[in-house]
């Protein structure tokens, strides 16, 4: 089943189907970072603009590296230099980039929909790499992948996700994910960033706070990481070492979930704050399975939507030029 | 435009009397099978390459390593190829380094899978050797490629279709010729 898509701005509207399909493109892309040579020639000659209103290291350069593999040209636009910084809108910063002819774009922005904002005004396909507190798909995919390769299946699994779930796109890119394959969702974390209101975003998709890691990590088969922020800690509301005290997954609390339970964490890592150095680098951690998968799964998206976007309408066997299109498979 | 049958080319036993025929000319020039590997295109190469691996058997008593490359990623002609975007797994599980390798493919015709599939080959090694084996080989070639192990020749015009059925794929087992119609 062949799906098509124009875009990539979230996982919420995406069907089982659609989303099992960009995991299953995924795996030929995965085959190729094992490859001696990594580098393709399939998007010789297409430029990936990459603009990443927000800072990010690890998903700009996942990106990058998932572009140059495929042959394109990256452009890059960094907030700090960026003319939004001289007053231009976010609007008029898009049409210039979009005016220097990139065939995608790959964009990044602190407002929730800012990235739907621009998709409705481009031409090109437009991948969301995290708007706001809204949506992260690449990240949600990557980790699906992860799951799937590590417990050989994504469906009917108990997900526990810890740390700041109000304000994590990752989070609710999972849950809209790993919901449709009916999987079971527990949130846990200091109350104000774990507020009973999430526990309806995901209608159908069972979800529940709960409030003791203990009882949070009870029978859980994928446990989900959250950075904490560590500006967002502060006194007296909650104070890192209380933090630490009651929310820190480490190697004794793990014990209560599942025995092959997974760990994943979307990065960066505060070692010694969320999670302990015993437990990132444990065997149950896939925190570094997660990177190489993302250069996969991007590889993935940018394929399909740039190549959905420079097909032609026309079926192969009908078309009028024989010798381009007749026997397709020579 | 309607597509029409207009011969058929080889019946079961054809098509497996020159399977058999190529994995002994195969073995023959290759003196043995040391080092041999054979390499199905997806699709229809790789129950191909499958066959003559088994032929294979029959004749030296050693299993020949089979590996499967999907070239799509590899082609020239990225808006032609999106139609059929689903992207299938390669899989060689061997080194292709030193190898005496025979990419096999059911039709050679313009060469590009051809040129394509030895882009992704190198990209996994450097064997020794390549070579090329095909079902059918319907000319009309637009690059300087050939093959050396060939099922049949076949004449063809340009609005010519050939199409070969395997059982494995498409649940009947028989090369045709079909046509173009307006």
């Amino acid at each position: 089943m062949t799906h098509r898509f124009r875009d990539l701005l979230a996982l919420e509207p995406l069907t089982a189907d659609e989303l099992s399909f960009l995991l299953d493109q995924s795996k030929p892309f995965q085959e190729i970072q094992r490859h001696p040579l990594k580098k393709l020639a399939t998007l010789r000659g297409k430029t990936v603009a990459l603009a990443f209103f927000e800072n990010s290291t690890r998903t700009r350069i996942s990106f990058g590296t998932a572009a140059s593999r495929l042959g394109a040209d990256t452009m890059n636009l960094q907030a700090e230099a960026s003319s939004l910084k001289k007053g231009e809108t976010l609007l008029d910063t898009a049409f210039n980039l979009n005016a220097m002819k990139p065939d995608c774009l790959v964009m990044r922005h602190a407002a929730s929909g800012a990235t739907h904002y621009v998709a409705r005004h481009l031409d090109i396909p437009v991948i969301n790499a995290g708007d706001g507190t809204h949506e992260h798909p690449s990240q949600g995919l990557l980790d699906a992948l992860t799951i799937r390769d590590r417990l050989g299946t994504i469906k009917n699994l108990n997900v526990t996700i810890l740390g700041d779930i109000l304000h994590s796109r990752v989070a609710r890119s999972n849950i809209h994910l790993l919901g449709k394959f009916g999987c079971r969702f527990t949130l846990c974390g200091p109350a104000m960033w774990a507020p009973r209101e999430l526990e309806k975003i995901a209608p159908g998709t069972p979800i529940r706070c709960v409030y003791r890691i203990e009882e949070a990590l009870e029978g859980a088969n994928v446990i989900l990481m959250l950075r904490v922020q560590t500006e967002r800690l502060n006194e007296p509301a909650l104070s890192s070492d209380d933090y630490i005290l009651l929310y820190q997954l480490n190697a004794e609390r793990l014990r209560s979930a599942s025995r092959d339970a997974i760990v994943l964490h979307p990065g960066p890592i505060n070692r010694g704050i969320e999670i302990t150095p015993e437990v990132a680098d444990g065997p149950q951690s896939c925190v570094l399975e997660q990177v190489t998968n993302g250069v996969a799964v991007r590889m993935a998206i940018l394929y399909l939507l740039i190549s959905g976007a420079t097909e032609t309408d026309t079926h192969p066997a009908l078309e009028m030029k024989p010798k381009e299109s007749a026997n397709a498979s020579d | 435009m309607r597509i029409v049958e207009k011969a058929q080319l080889m019946s079961a036993p054809e098509i497996d009397r020159t399977l058999q025929r190529l994995a002994h000319e195969i073995v023959e020039k290759s003196g043995g099978t040391k080092h041999l590997g054979l390499i199905g295109i997806v699709r229809r190469g790789v129950p191909l390459a499958q066959r003559i691996a088994q032929a294979m058997r029959g004749i030296d008593g050693v299993d020949v390593p089979v590996g499967v490359l999907d070239i799509t990623l590899y082609r020239d002609d990225l808006s032609k190829v999106a139609p059929h975007a689903v992207l299938r797994s390669s899989d060689i599980p061997f080194g292709v380094d030193n190898m005496d390798l025979v990419m096999v493919d059911d039709v050679l015709y313009t060469g590009r899978t051809v040129r394509a599939a030895m882009n992704g080959l190198f990209d996994l090694g450097r064997p020794k050797r390549v070579s090329l084996c095909v079902l059918i080989d319907r000319g009309h070639r637009e690059m300087p490629i050939e093959a050396q192990y060939i099922g049949r020749h076949v004449q063809t015009s340009d609005t010519e279709i050939i199409e070969v059925r395997l059982s494995e794929i498409d649940k009947e087992e028989r090369v045709v010729l079909v046509d173009r119609v307006e």
